[in-house]
């Protein structure tokens, strides 16, 4: 209860200028805190080694006892009848769930600025953005208002947000996590995955939330790969022997020059470490971002068509005059802010008749394309690393109006939610030229999740010895005068 | 127009799709259940009701179901197949799309050999079967005719919602002629039967469970290329598939003959009128931007697993006919009246449950055909059972009954009374056999008849008819009449 007090005081020291929370039910987080206290009390054995430790959840994960938003207005106030897959895990682990954070709206965007209610900020920098979709999940663990946190990756949605805000994010093998209860927005990319502050916290975090679940066709029926034994086996600090795969596509026009600064840094580290580092080139991957902005808008606008107002969520028009395709074209143009609609506008496209061929055709071509491009790279490494993102963190209203600028955060980290393998984000220092956080892709195969835990374990030892202590604890202090005006003062609670 | 004429001047062509409820015990993507004519919306759950986040996890008694329906059909059945989403908007679907099969179905090019009422045979080609799920319901409360056109609202019940549906395509039905509506009807039937036969359904027409919608076309005699088709739906019973072709039939001819064109449509059959009426006109074709479901990972058919379900499937109509006919030695004429009554099955199940072919025979196509044509309903429809039938077979053989007293416990089965035991002792049917108080009623007689007695005690034994015929009236038909006439004989020897 102790920890889980003193996280709530964080929260609301703090998150009036960060805005992580969208909604925070500390008298249920306080009573899931005594209940592990009990057991403890008891001397029976904890659920699980994060028995105890406070998580915010994001809010695209059906949770009981606290509504369930998307960051939408269409679904304000919208309380599930019933709980996601992460969810009962992470409640059975005895993980205490504080409460929900904000994100892009369905989890579309690279900022947290499509939030239905209002944008989270970074706190290296509050004029910052945090990344997105899952930027209070990001921004929350950065800010130390908690120490886990979950979010979902369709296109970059963990990794970029914890790569801009200095944090571990991982995205499992595509069916590694449930998705039962994780709200579509594109089905056969999107996936769940831990945010924390060290690899060994994401590893832990991976265990309790990962493995088959019998409610998801698609998860792997296979046990979670060992990447909490990869991290402490990384931790070590030996590389010896590893064969690591630097993707050539991934550097050059377009990328920050301290952020390729801290990212060849990081390569030398690995060197060090005592792995084998080599070039390799994935020609595919740069049809990655135009290939994933036909499927994602594809199966968004098939998966957010349920938005109607015909059963739940926001319901606008129902006059008793109007007919019901009235009421449900009222409903979906008030319940969606532009980002959504633009992609399912792209998706309806992309997915008619006469088009199908030439767009989602085509795209599902270049997803078997760069299926094959990381398979032949695997056959030479052991993993590939690229920057996370192409550059730092930007300025909060900097590429609203600019969809491709805002699309092109997620360049480096779109392959793997195509080809489905793991990958992950870990803390590559800060940047020469503006001092904010770069981060460390690392990608494996397939259910070769713990190898790259092995990697960014190890590479998270040498790179805190060398900077003299985690990058975490060099986050500002998110003191009075670094607050932000009121007008950005986000709702806590309610 | 005329029917002759239509005739003469055109030829139609059919195409018949069938929509099957499977009678699984649970849905095709969730655990809830299917039973008919529960209160609304209590057999639902959150994949149902397609809340945000759910998941479909396909039933596999459905498959296996579809794929014993693809090899009675005779159809490939495919090592590899998808499910796809069909993608439109309506209040009583829940996900606002379908999930469907649509260029992968399961099963592929068969046939079924229907049997005409003057015995030929006509071989209906299938195109293809497939699974998908049904929608809820709407029910359109305040206009007058119940239909959505001038109603001020309505009512949805999901418990339908997701219940397997199997949709069987025809292939184009050309060269019936004049017998084109006999053939629909026909092909319908033997359909019914053949998923009886399966146990995959309950083939209810009345309650959905079977529905059936007609394509029609004409195209002038001695052209090849088809006519523009409408599609007319709301087709509840065998009768109306007959009907509902035969009047499309003579309409478009009409509309042909006097230069107009038929306008591609779906046209809704009224059952009183016998009439079709054009259904909401689409001012656009509809797009329903078709694409592989995610939320399912392909159905691979393991080659072995489709041959042991072929040795699961059971003696299918044909082969049954075939089999009867040789051992009842029926002419062809019998065996087609036998099957145009409707009767062969039931009298197959009659010899079945233990009853000689000849009594069952008899009993079905007299005395209960009788029953089901003065109630106006088909001999399957009779409120009794095979099963039941054969025990009152059984009881009258036994001597148990008379043919009267067996055709009053009929009556009581037809009437809802019970089984045939609790009918006879609720009726006090039993046959009277105790000798002494048959011998008292023997005496009665003969002393009422004394002239008769006479002629028998002097030889005359056909006149003990007359006795015989006393002791029945007076025992109101319950005496055992061979016993009677024993007793007679008897008492009155010389």
């Amino acid at each position: 209860m102790e920890v889980t007090q003193a996280h709530l005081d964080r929260i609301a020291a703090v998150d009036g200028a960060v805005h992580a929370f969208l909604y925070l039910d500390a008298a249920a987080a306080l009573s899931a805190a005594a209940a592990v206290d009990d057991r403890v009390q008891r001397a029976d054995p904890p659920a699980s080694p994060l028995a105890g430790v406070p998580l915010a959840l994001k809010d695209v994960f059906t949770t009981v006892d606290m509504p369930t938003t998307c960051g939408s207005r269409t679904l304000q106030d919208w309380w599930p009848p019933y709980d996601a897959t992460v969810t009962c895990r992470l409640r059975e682990a005895g993980v205490v769930i504080l409460g929900k954070t904000n994100m892009d709206e369905f989890a579309m965007g690279s900022s947290t600025e499509n939030s239905a209610y209002g944008p989270t900020h970074n706190p290296w920098d509050l004029d910052r953005v945090p990344g997105g979709s899952g930027g209070g999940s990001a921004a929350a663990v950065a800010a130390f208002e908690v120490p886990l946190a979950i979010g979902t990756d369709t296109g970059g949605s963990i990794r970029q947000p914890s790569a801009v805000t200095g944090t571990v994010g991982v995205k499992p093998t595509y069916g590694g996590v449930s998705r039962y209860g994780l709200v579509a927005f594109s089905s056969s990319l999107d996936q769940g995955g831990p945010v924390a502050r060290t690899v060994l916290d994401a590893a832990l975090l991976h265990e309790v939330i990962g493995g088959y679940d019998p409610l998801d066709s698609t998860s792997i029926a296979a046990p979670v790969p060992p990447v909490v034994q990869a991290a402490h086996a990384g931790a070590t600090g030996d590389l010896t022997g590893l064969r690591v795969g630097v993707v050539s596509q991934f550097r050059g026009e377009g990328y920050q020059p301290g952020v390729l600064r801290a990212f060849e840094i990081a390569v030398s580290r690995l060197r060090e470490l005592g792995a084998h580092v080599v070039e390799v080139s994935c020609p595919s991957f740069d049809y990655a971002l135009p290939a994933y902005y036909l499927i994602a808008p594809s199966e968004c606008s098939s998966n957010l068509a349920r938005f109607d107002g015909m059963r739940y969520g926001l319901r606008v028009g129902d006059d008793g005059s109007r007919s019901a395709e009235e009421v449900m074209s009222l409903t979906r143009a008030a319940g969606f802010g532009p980002e959504v609609k633009r992609r399912i506008m792209l998706g309806t496209y992309a997915l008619s008749a006469g088009y199908y061929d030439a767009y989602y055709g085509q795209a599902q071509k270049v997803r078997t394309l760069i299926i094959r491009d990381f398979a032949a790279a695997f056959e030479r490494v052991d993993v590939l690393v690229s920057p996370t993102t192409p550059t730092t963190a930007f300025g909060l209203g900097e590429r609203v109006e600019d969809p491709l600028a805002m699309y092109l955060s997620d360049l480096c980290t779109i392959p793997a939610n195509l080809a489905g393998n793991a990958a992950l984000s870990v803390p590559a220092g800060c940047s020469d030229d503006d001092g904010l956080p770069v981060g460390l892709q690392v990608m494996a195969p397939s259910l070769a999740d713990d190898r790259a835990y092995r990697v960014a374990a190890a590479y998270e030892v040498a790179r805190d010895a060398a900077d003299g202590g985690p990058l975490a604890h060099r986050v500002p202090e998110l003191t009075e005068d670094r607050l932000p005006g009121p007008n950005r003062a986000g709702v806590v609670g309610r | 127009m005329d029917y002759g004429e239509v005739l003469e001047r055109f030829e139609p062509v059919l195409g018949l799709e069938v929509h099957v409820e499977l009678s699984t015990v649970t849905k095709m993507f969730c655990g809830c259940a299917t039973v008919f004519g529960a209160p609304p919306n209590t057999q639902v759950c959150p994949t149902c009701l397609g809340l945000p986040g759910s998941l479909p996890v396909l039933n596999g008694a459905a498959v296996e179901s579809v794929v014993r329906i693809g090899l009675a059909l005779n159809c490939s059945i495919v090592p590899w197949c998808r499910f796809a989403r069909k993608n439109y908007f309506y209040p009583d679907m829940p996900k606002n799309f379908q999930t469907s099969q649509y260029d992968e179905p399961i099963a592929v090019h068969g046939s079924l050999e229907v049997q005409l009422a003057d015995g030929s045979t006509f071989t209906v080609g299938i195109e293809r079967v497939h699974m998908e799920e049904d929608t809820g319901k709407s029910l359109h409360v305040g206009g007058a005719t119940g239909r959505i056109h001038g109603a001020s609202h309505s009512l949805l019940d999901y418990n339908r919602a997701g219940v397997p549906l199997i949709e069987i395509v025809t292939k184009p039905i050309v060269g019936a002629g004049a017998r084109a509506p006999e053939v629909a009807r026909a092909y319908v039937t033997a359909l019914r039967d053949l998923l009886r036969a399966l146990e995959v359904s309950d083939v209810r027409m009345d309650q959905g469970s079977l529905r059936c919608d007609a394509n029609v076309s004409l195209m002038p005699r001695g052209s090849s290329t088809f006519g523009t088709r409408t599609e007319t739906k709301n087709v509840n019973s065998l009768r109306s598939v007959e009907r509902a072709v035969r009047h499309e039939m003579s309409r478009q001819a009409a509309v042909l003959a006097s230069g107009g064109q038929i306008v591609q449509e779906t046209r809704h059959f009224d059952e009183d009128s016998g009439t079709t009426s054009p259904g909401r006109r689409k001012e656009t074709s509809e797009d329903y931007r078709y694409f592989p479901e995610p939320d399912l990972v392909p159905i691979a058919l393991r080659d072995e697993w489709v041959q042991r379900l072929r040795a699961t499937l059971p003696e299918l109509p044909w082969q049954r006919r075939a089999r009867v006919q040789a051992e009842w030695g029926l002419s062809d004429p019998e065996l087609r009246d036998l099957v145009n009554a409707g009767a062969l099955d039931l009298i197959a199940a009659t010899v079945e449950a233990g009853a000689p072919a000849g009594a069952a025979r008899s009993w079905w196509v007299s005395y209960l055909s009788q029953q089901a044509n003065s109630r106006s309903v088909e001999l399957t429809e009779l409120p009794i059972t095979p099963e039941q039938v054969a025990r009152v077979i059984a009881l009258v053989d036994a001597g148990g009954l008379t043919t009267s007293l067996a055709r009053q416990v009929v009556n009581g089965i037809l009437a809802g009374e019970g089984e045939p035991e609790e009918i006879i002792a609720a009726r006090g049917l039993a046959v009277v056999s105790d000798s002494a108080e048959l011998m008292a009623a023997v005496e009665h007689a003969l002393a009422a008849q004394p002239d008769v007695a006479e002629k028998i005690r002097s030889g005359k034994v056909a006149a003990a008819g007359a006795i015989v015929g006393a002791v029945m009236k007076a025992t109101g038909g319950q005496a055992d009449a061979q016993r009677v006439r024993e007793l007679v004989l008897a008492r009155c020897a010389p």
